[in-house]
């Protein structure tokens, strides 16, 4: 039942976008999302979905995959939208009612769904390439700079990949414990909002039993193992950047710039 | 189907598929094609190796899992029929799971075994009275009913979690691995408490396990399973004696069963079908006055 959520899911297969670094990936959809705000246009519109698509193409990941985790945001996307479409002035094209429809609300509408379609699509495909692991190792890589402001860079990208390694097991254990409690004749559905509020302490207060439990094993785990901290830990693969990588870098320079030109050049 | 279920016949398993997955790349078959009849009274042992469908099959007896096809008769009554009460069929039939402990979370140990009557919408009389009885049945004393479920020993929390659906009253009790992670003496604690409730209360018993040695002592019928599907079903004896079949999926037969084939292939005319200790110190002191 709960295992419906696939955002932030990774899809195991191999392609060139699998094996990227994954700093190139995280530098690469940060600034996707940027151009996508760079204009109100529809040719760099154009310009963002072909990007997307070929990006998508080369991922190998199916693309119904994908859209499975927009159903999610479903609502939040007709609300924007409705309220882009009814709310803004301008040229009225269409009148009934209460609700007016002008020229200027149905443009930002559309560019707002689009917008925020792209966006939810484009930084999936980067969890959906690339493990936990290797998104925290980039992660930590990229924001090394900041350790000479006494950030703590390791220790955050640690509890990051940490957390990320345990849904799946804590999704698992709310499913056991659900059945658990449903086999002594608990209710999770019927019932009005406060009873069913009601009904979760007896899957919340395991759960939280749970959860602290396995932390401290690994705690243990890790003291066992003389985990100190970041300070003189070396890794197995260090990330370092191949020649796809640095293709990758010049691809989406090279998008960007064509975005610019495209936003600043055309009027429409 | 219906029509031939007799009244002894507690629960009818006809043709129980059930499918994870399924129509994608990762499907995997939990159950294939089971068919099983469990009459009243009987302590059955359901044994297999990890992933042999010995869990997903105890999850449909009470329907927390839907099968994809097939179906399971309690009492004569589908209970995968749309009006059929869900809720009613788990106060019957008690599930146990594996570490119940972990699904402790009252305050104190009488509330938390309250809970399970006490969703059967009882009055507060008859729940309290059902909490103590399943307590006694487990051996708790009443010093520890208002303590902390948490402050116990790992054996002590797993009595009151069994308690927990006993208290339920149910008419099928199924445990899976219920000596998971117990020294020894817990085991043996928790198995002759089965073996006394079944004796004392007539009530039917399920016990979920992957140790033969476990079950030799204590059921009356064991069923083996192996990828889904039923590989063996008899009395202990009988399946003990397909010991090549067991270790060919990764189970054994109780050590007993080894150390009587091994006297008699050094020439020592020993009884082999013994199962348990008594057994075989009764078939060797019987082949001792024999020479």
């Amino acid at each position: 039942m709960i295992r419906d959520i696939t955002i932030g899911q990774y899809y195991q297969t191999d392609s060139p976008l699998h094996k990227m670094d994954p700093r190139v990936k995280l530098v690469g959809t940060m600034l996707y999302i940027v151009s996508l705000f760079l204009f109100s246009k529809a040719a760099p519109y154009m310009l963002a979905v072909l990007f997307l698509a070929a990006v998508i193409k080369v991922s190998k990941v199916p693309f119904g995959f994908m859209v499975r985790g927009l159903k999610t945001i479903v609502y939040l996307l007709l609300i924007t939208a409705g309220f882009n479409l009814f709310l803004t002035q301008g040229e009225v094209i269409v009148k009934f009612w209460i609700f007016t429809i002008t020229k200027e609300g149905l443009k930002n509408a559309i560019f707002i769904a689009v917008r925020l379609v792209l966006l939810i699509i484009g930084s999936s495909l980067m969890t959906l390439t690339t493990t936990p692991n290797q998104l925290t190792d980039g992660m930590e890589k990229l924001l090394h700079p900041l350790q000479k402001l006494k950030v703590p860079v390791h220790e955050i990208s640690m509890m990051m990949s940490i957390a990320l390694r345990f849904i799946p097991i804590l999704l698992e254990e709310t499913d056991k414990i659900m059945k658990a409690q449903m086999a002594r004749g608990a209710d999770f559905e019927s019932g009005n909002l406060f009873k069913k509020i009601k009904a979760m302490v007896p899957l919340l207060v395991p759960l939280f039993i749970s959860a602290f439990r396995r932390a401290n094993d690994l705690a243990m785990a890790m003291e066992a193992r003389c985990y100190h901290g970041g300070e003189g830990r070396t890794k197995m693969k260090p990330l370092q950047y191949q020649k796809r990588d640095r293709i990758a870098y010049l691809v989406l320079v090279l998008y960007l710039i064509a975005i610019v030109a495209l936003g600043k050049l055309l009027p429409f | 189907m219906t029509e031939i279920i007799k009244e002894d016949m507690l629960i009818v398993i006809d043709h129980l598929n059930c499918i994870y997955e399924a129509g994608t790349s990762m499907e995997v078959a939990a159950l294939r094609d089971i068919n099983l009849v469990i009459p009243k009274g009987q302590f059955v042992g359901l044994i297999g190796h990890t992933g042999s469908g010995k869990s997903s099959l105890v999850q449909h007896l009470n329907g927390l899992l839907k099968p994809t096809s097939g179906t399971i008769y309690f009492h004569g009554q589908d209970i995968f029929d749309k009006d059929y009460n869900l809720r009613e069929l788990r106060g019957k039939v008690g599930l146990v799971f594996q570490y119940p402990e972990h699904q402790l979370f009252e305050a104190d140990v009488f509330s938390d075994v309250c809970f399970g009557p006490k969703n059967l919408g009882l009055d507060q009389k008859e729940v309290q009275l059902r909490a103590y009885e399943a307590l006694k049945q487990v051996g708790m004393d009443d010093d520890y009913f208002y303590q902390s479920p948490f402050d116990l020993s790992g054996g002590q929390k797993r009595r009151v979690a069994i308690a927990g659906v006993l208290a339920m009253k149910p008419e099928v009790l199924i445990l899976d691995e219920p000596t998971a992670g117990l020294d020894p003496k817990g085991r043996d604690e928790i198995l002759g408490l089965i073996k006394k409730l079944q004796t004392e209360t007539g009530m039917t018993i399920v016990l979920v396990s992957h140790s033969m040695d476990d079950v030799a002592n204590y059921v009356d019928r064991i069923i083996v399973m192996n990828k889904g599907q039923i590989m063996l079903d008899g009395v202990p004896k009988e399946v003990f004696s397909h010991v090549q079949e067991l270790e060919a999926v990764g189970l054994a037969a109780p050590q007993v069963t080894y150390i009587m084939h091994q006297l008699s292939q050094n020439g020592f005319p020993v009884d082999t079908t013994a199962t348990t200790i008594a057994e075989a110190k009764e078939a060797i002191l019987k082949a001792l006055h024999s020479i």
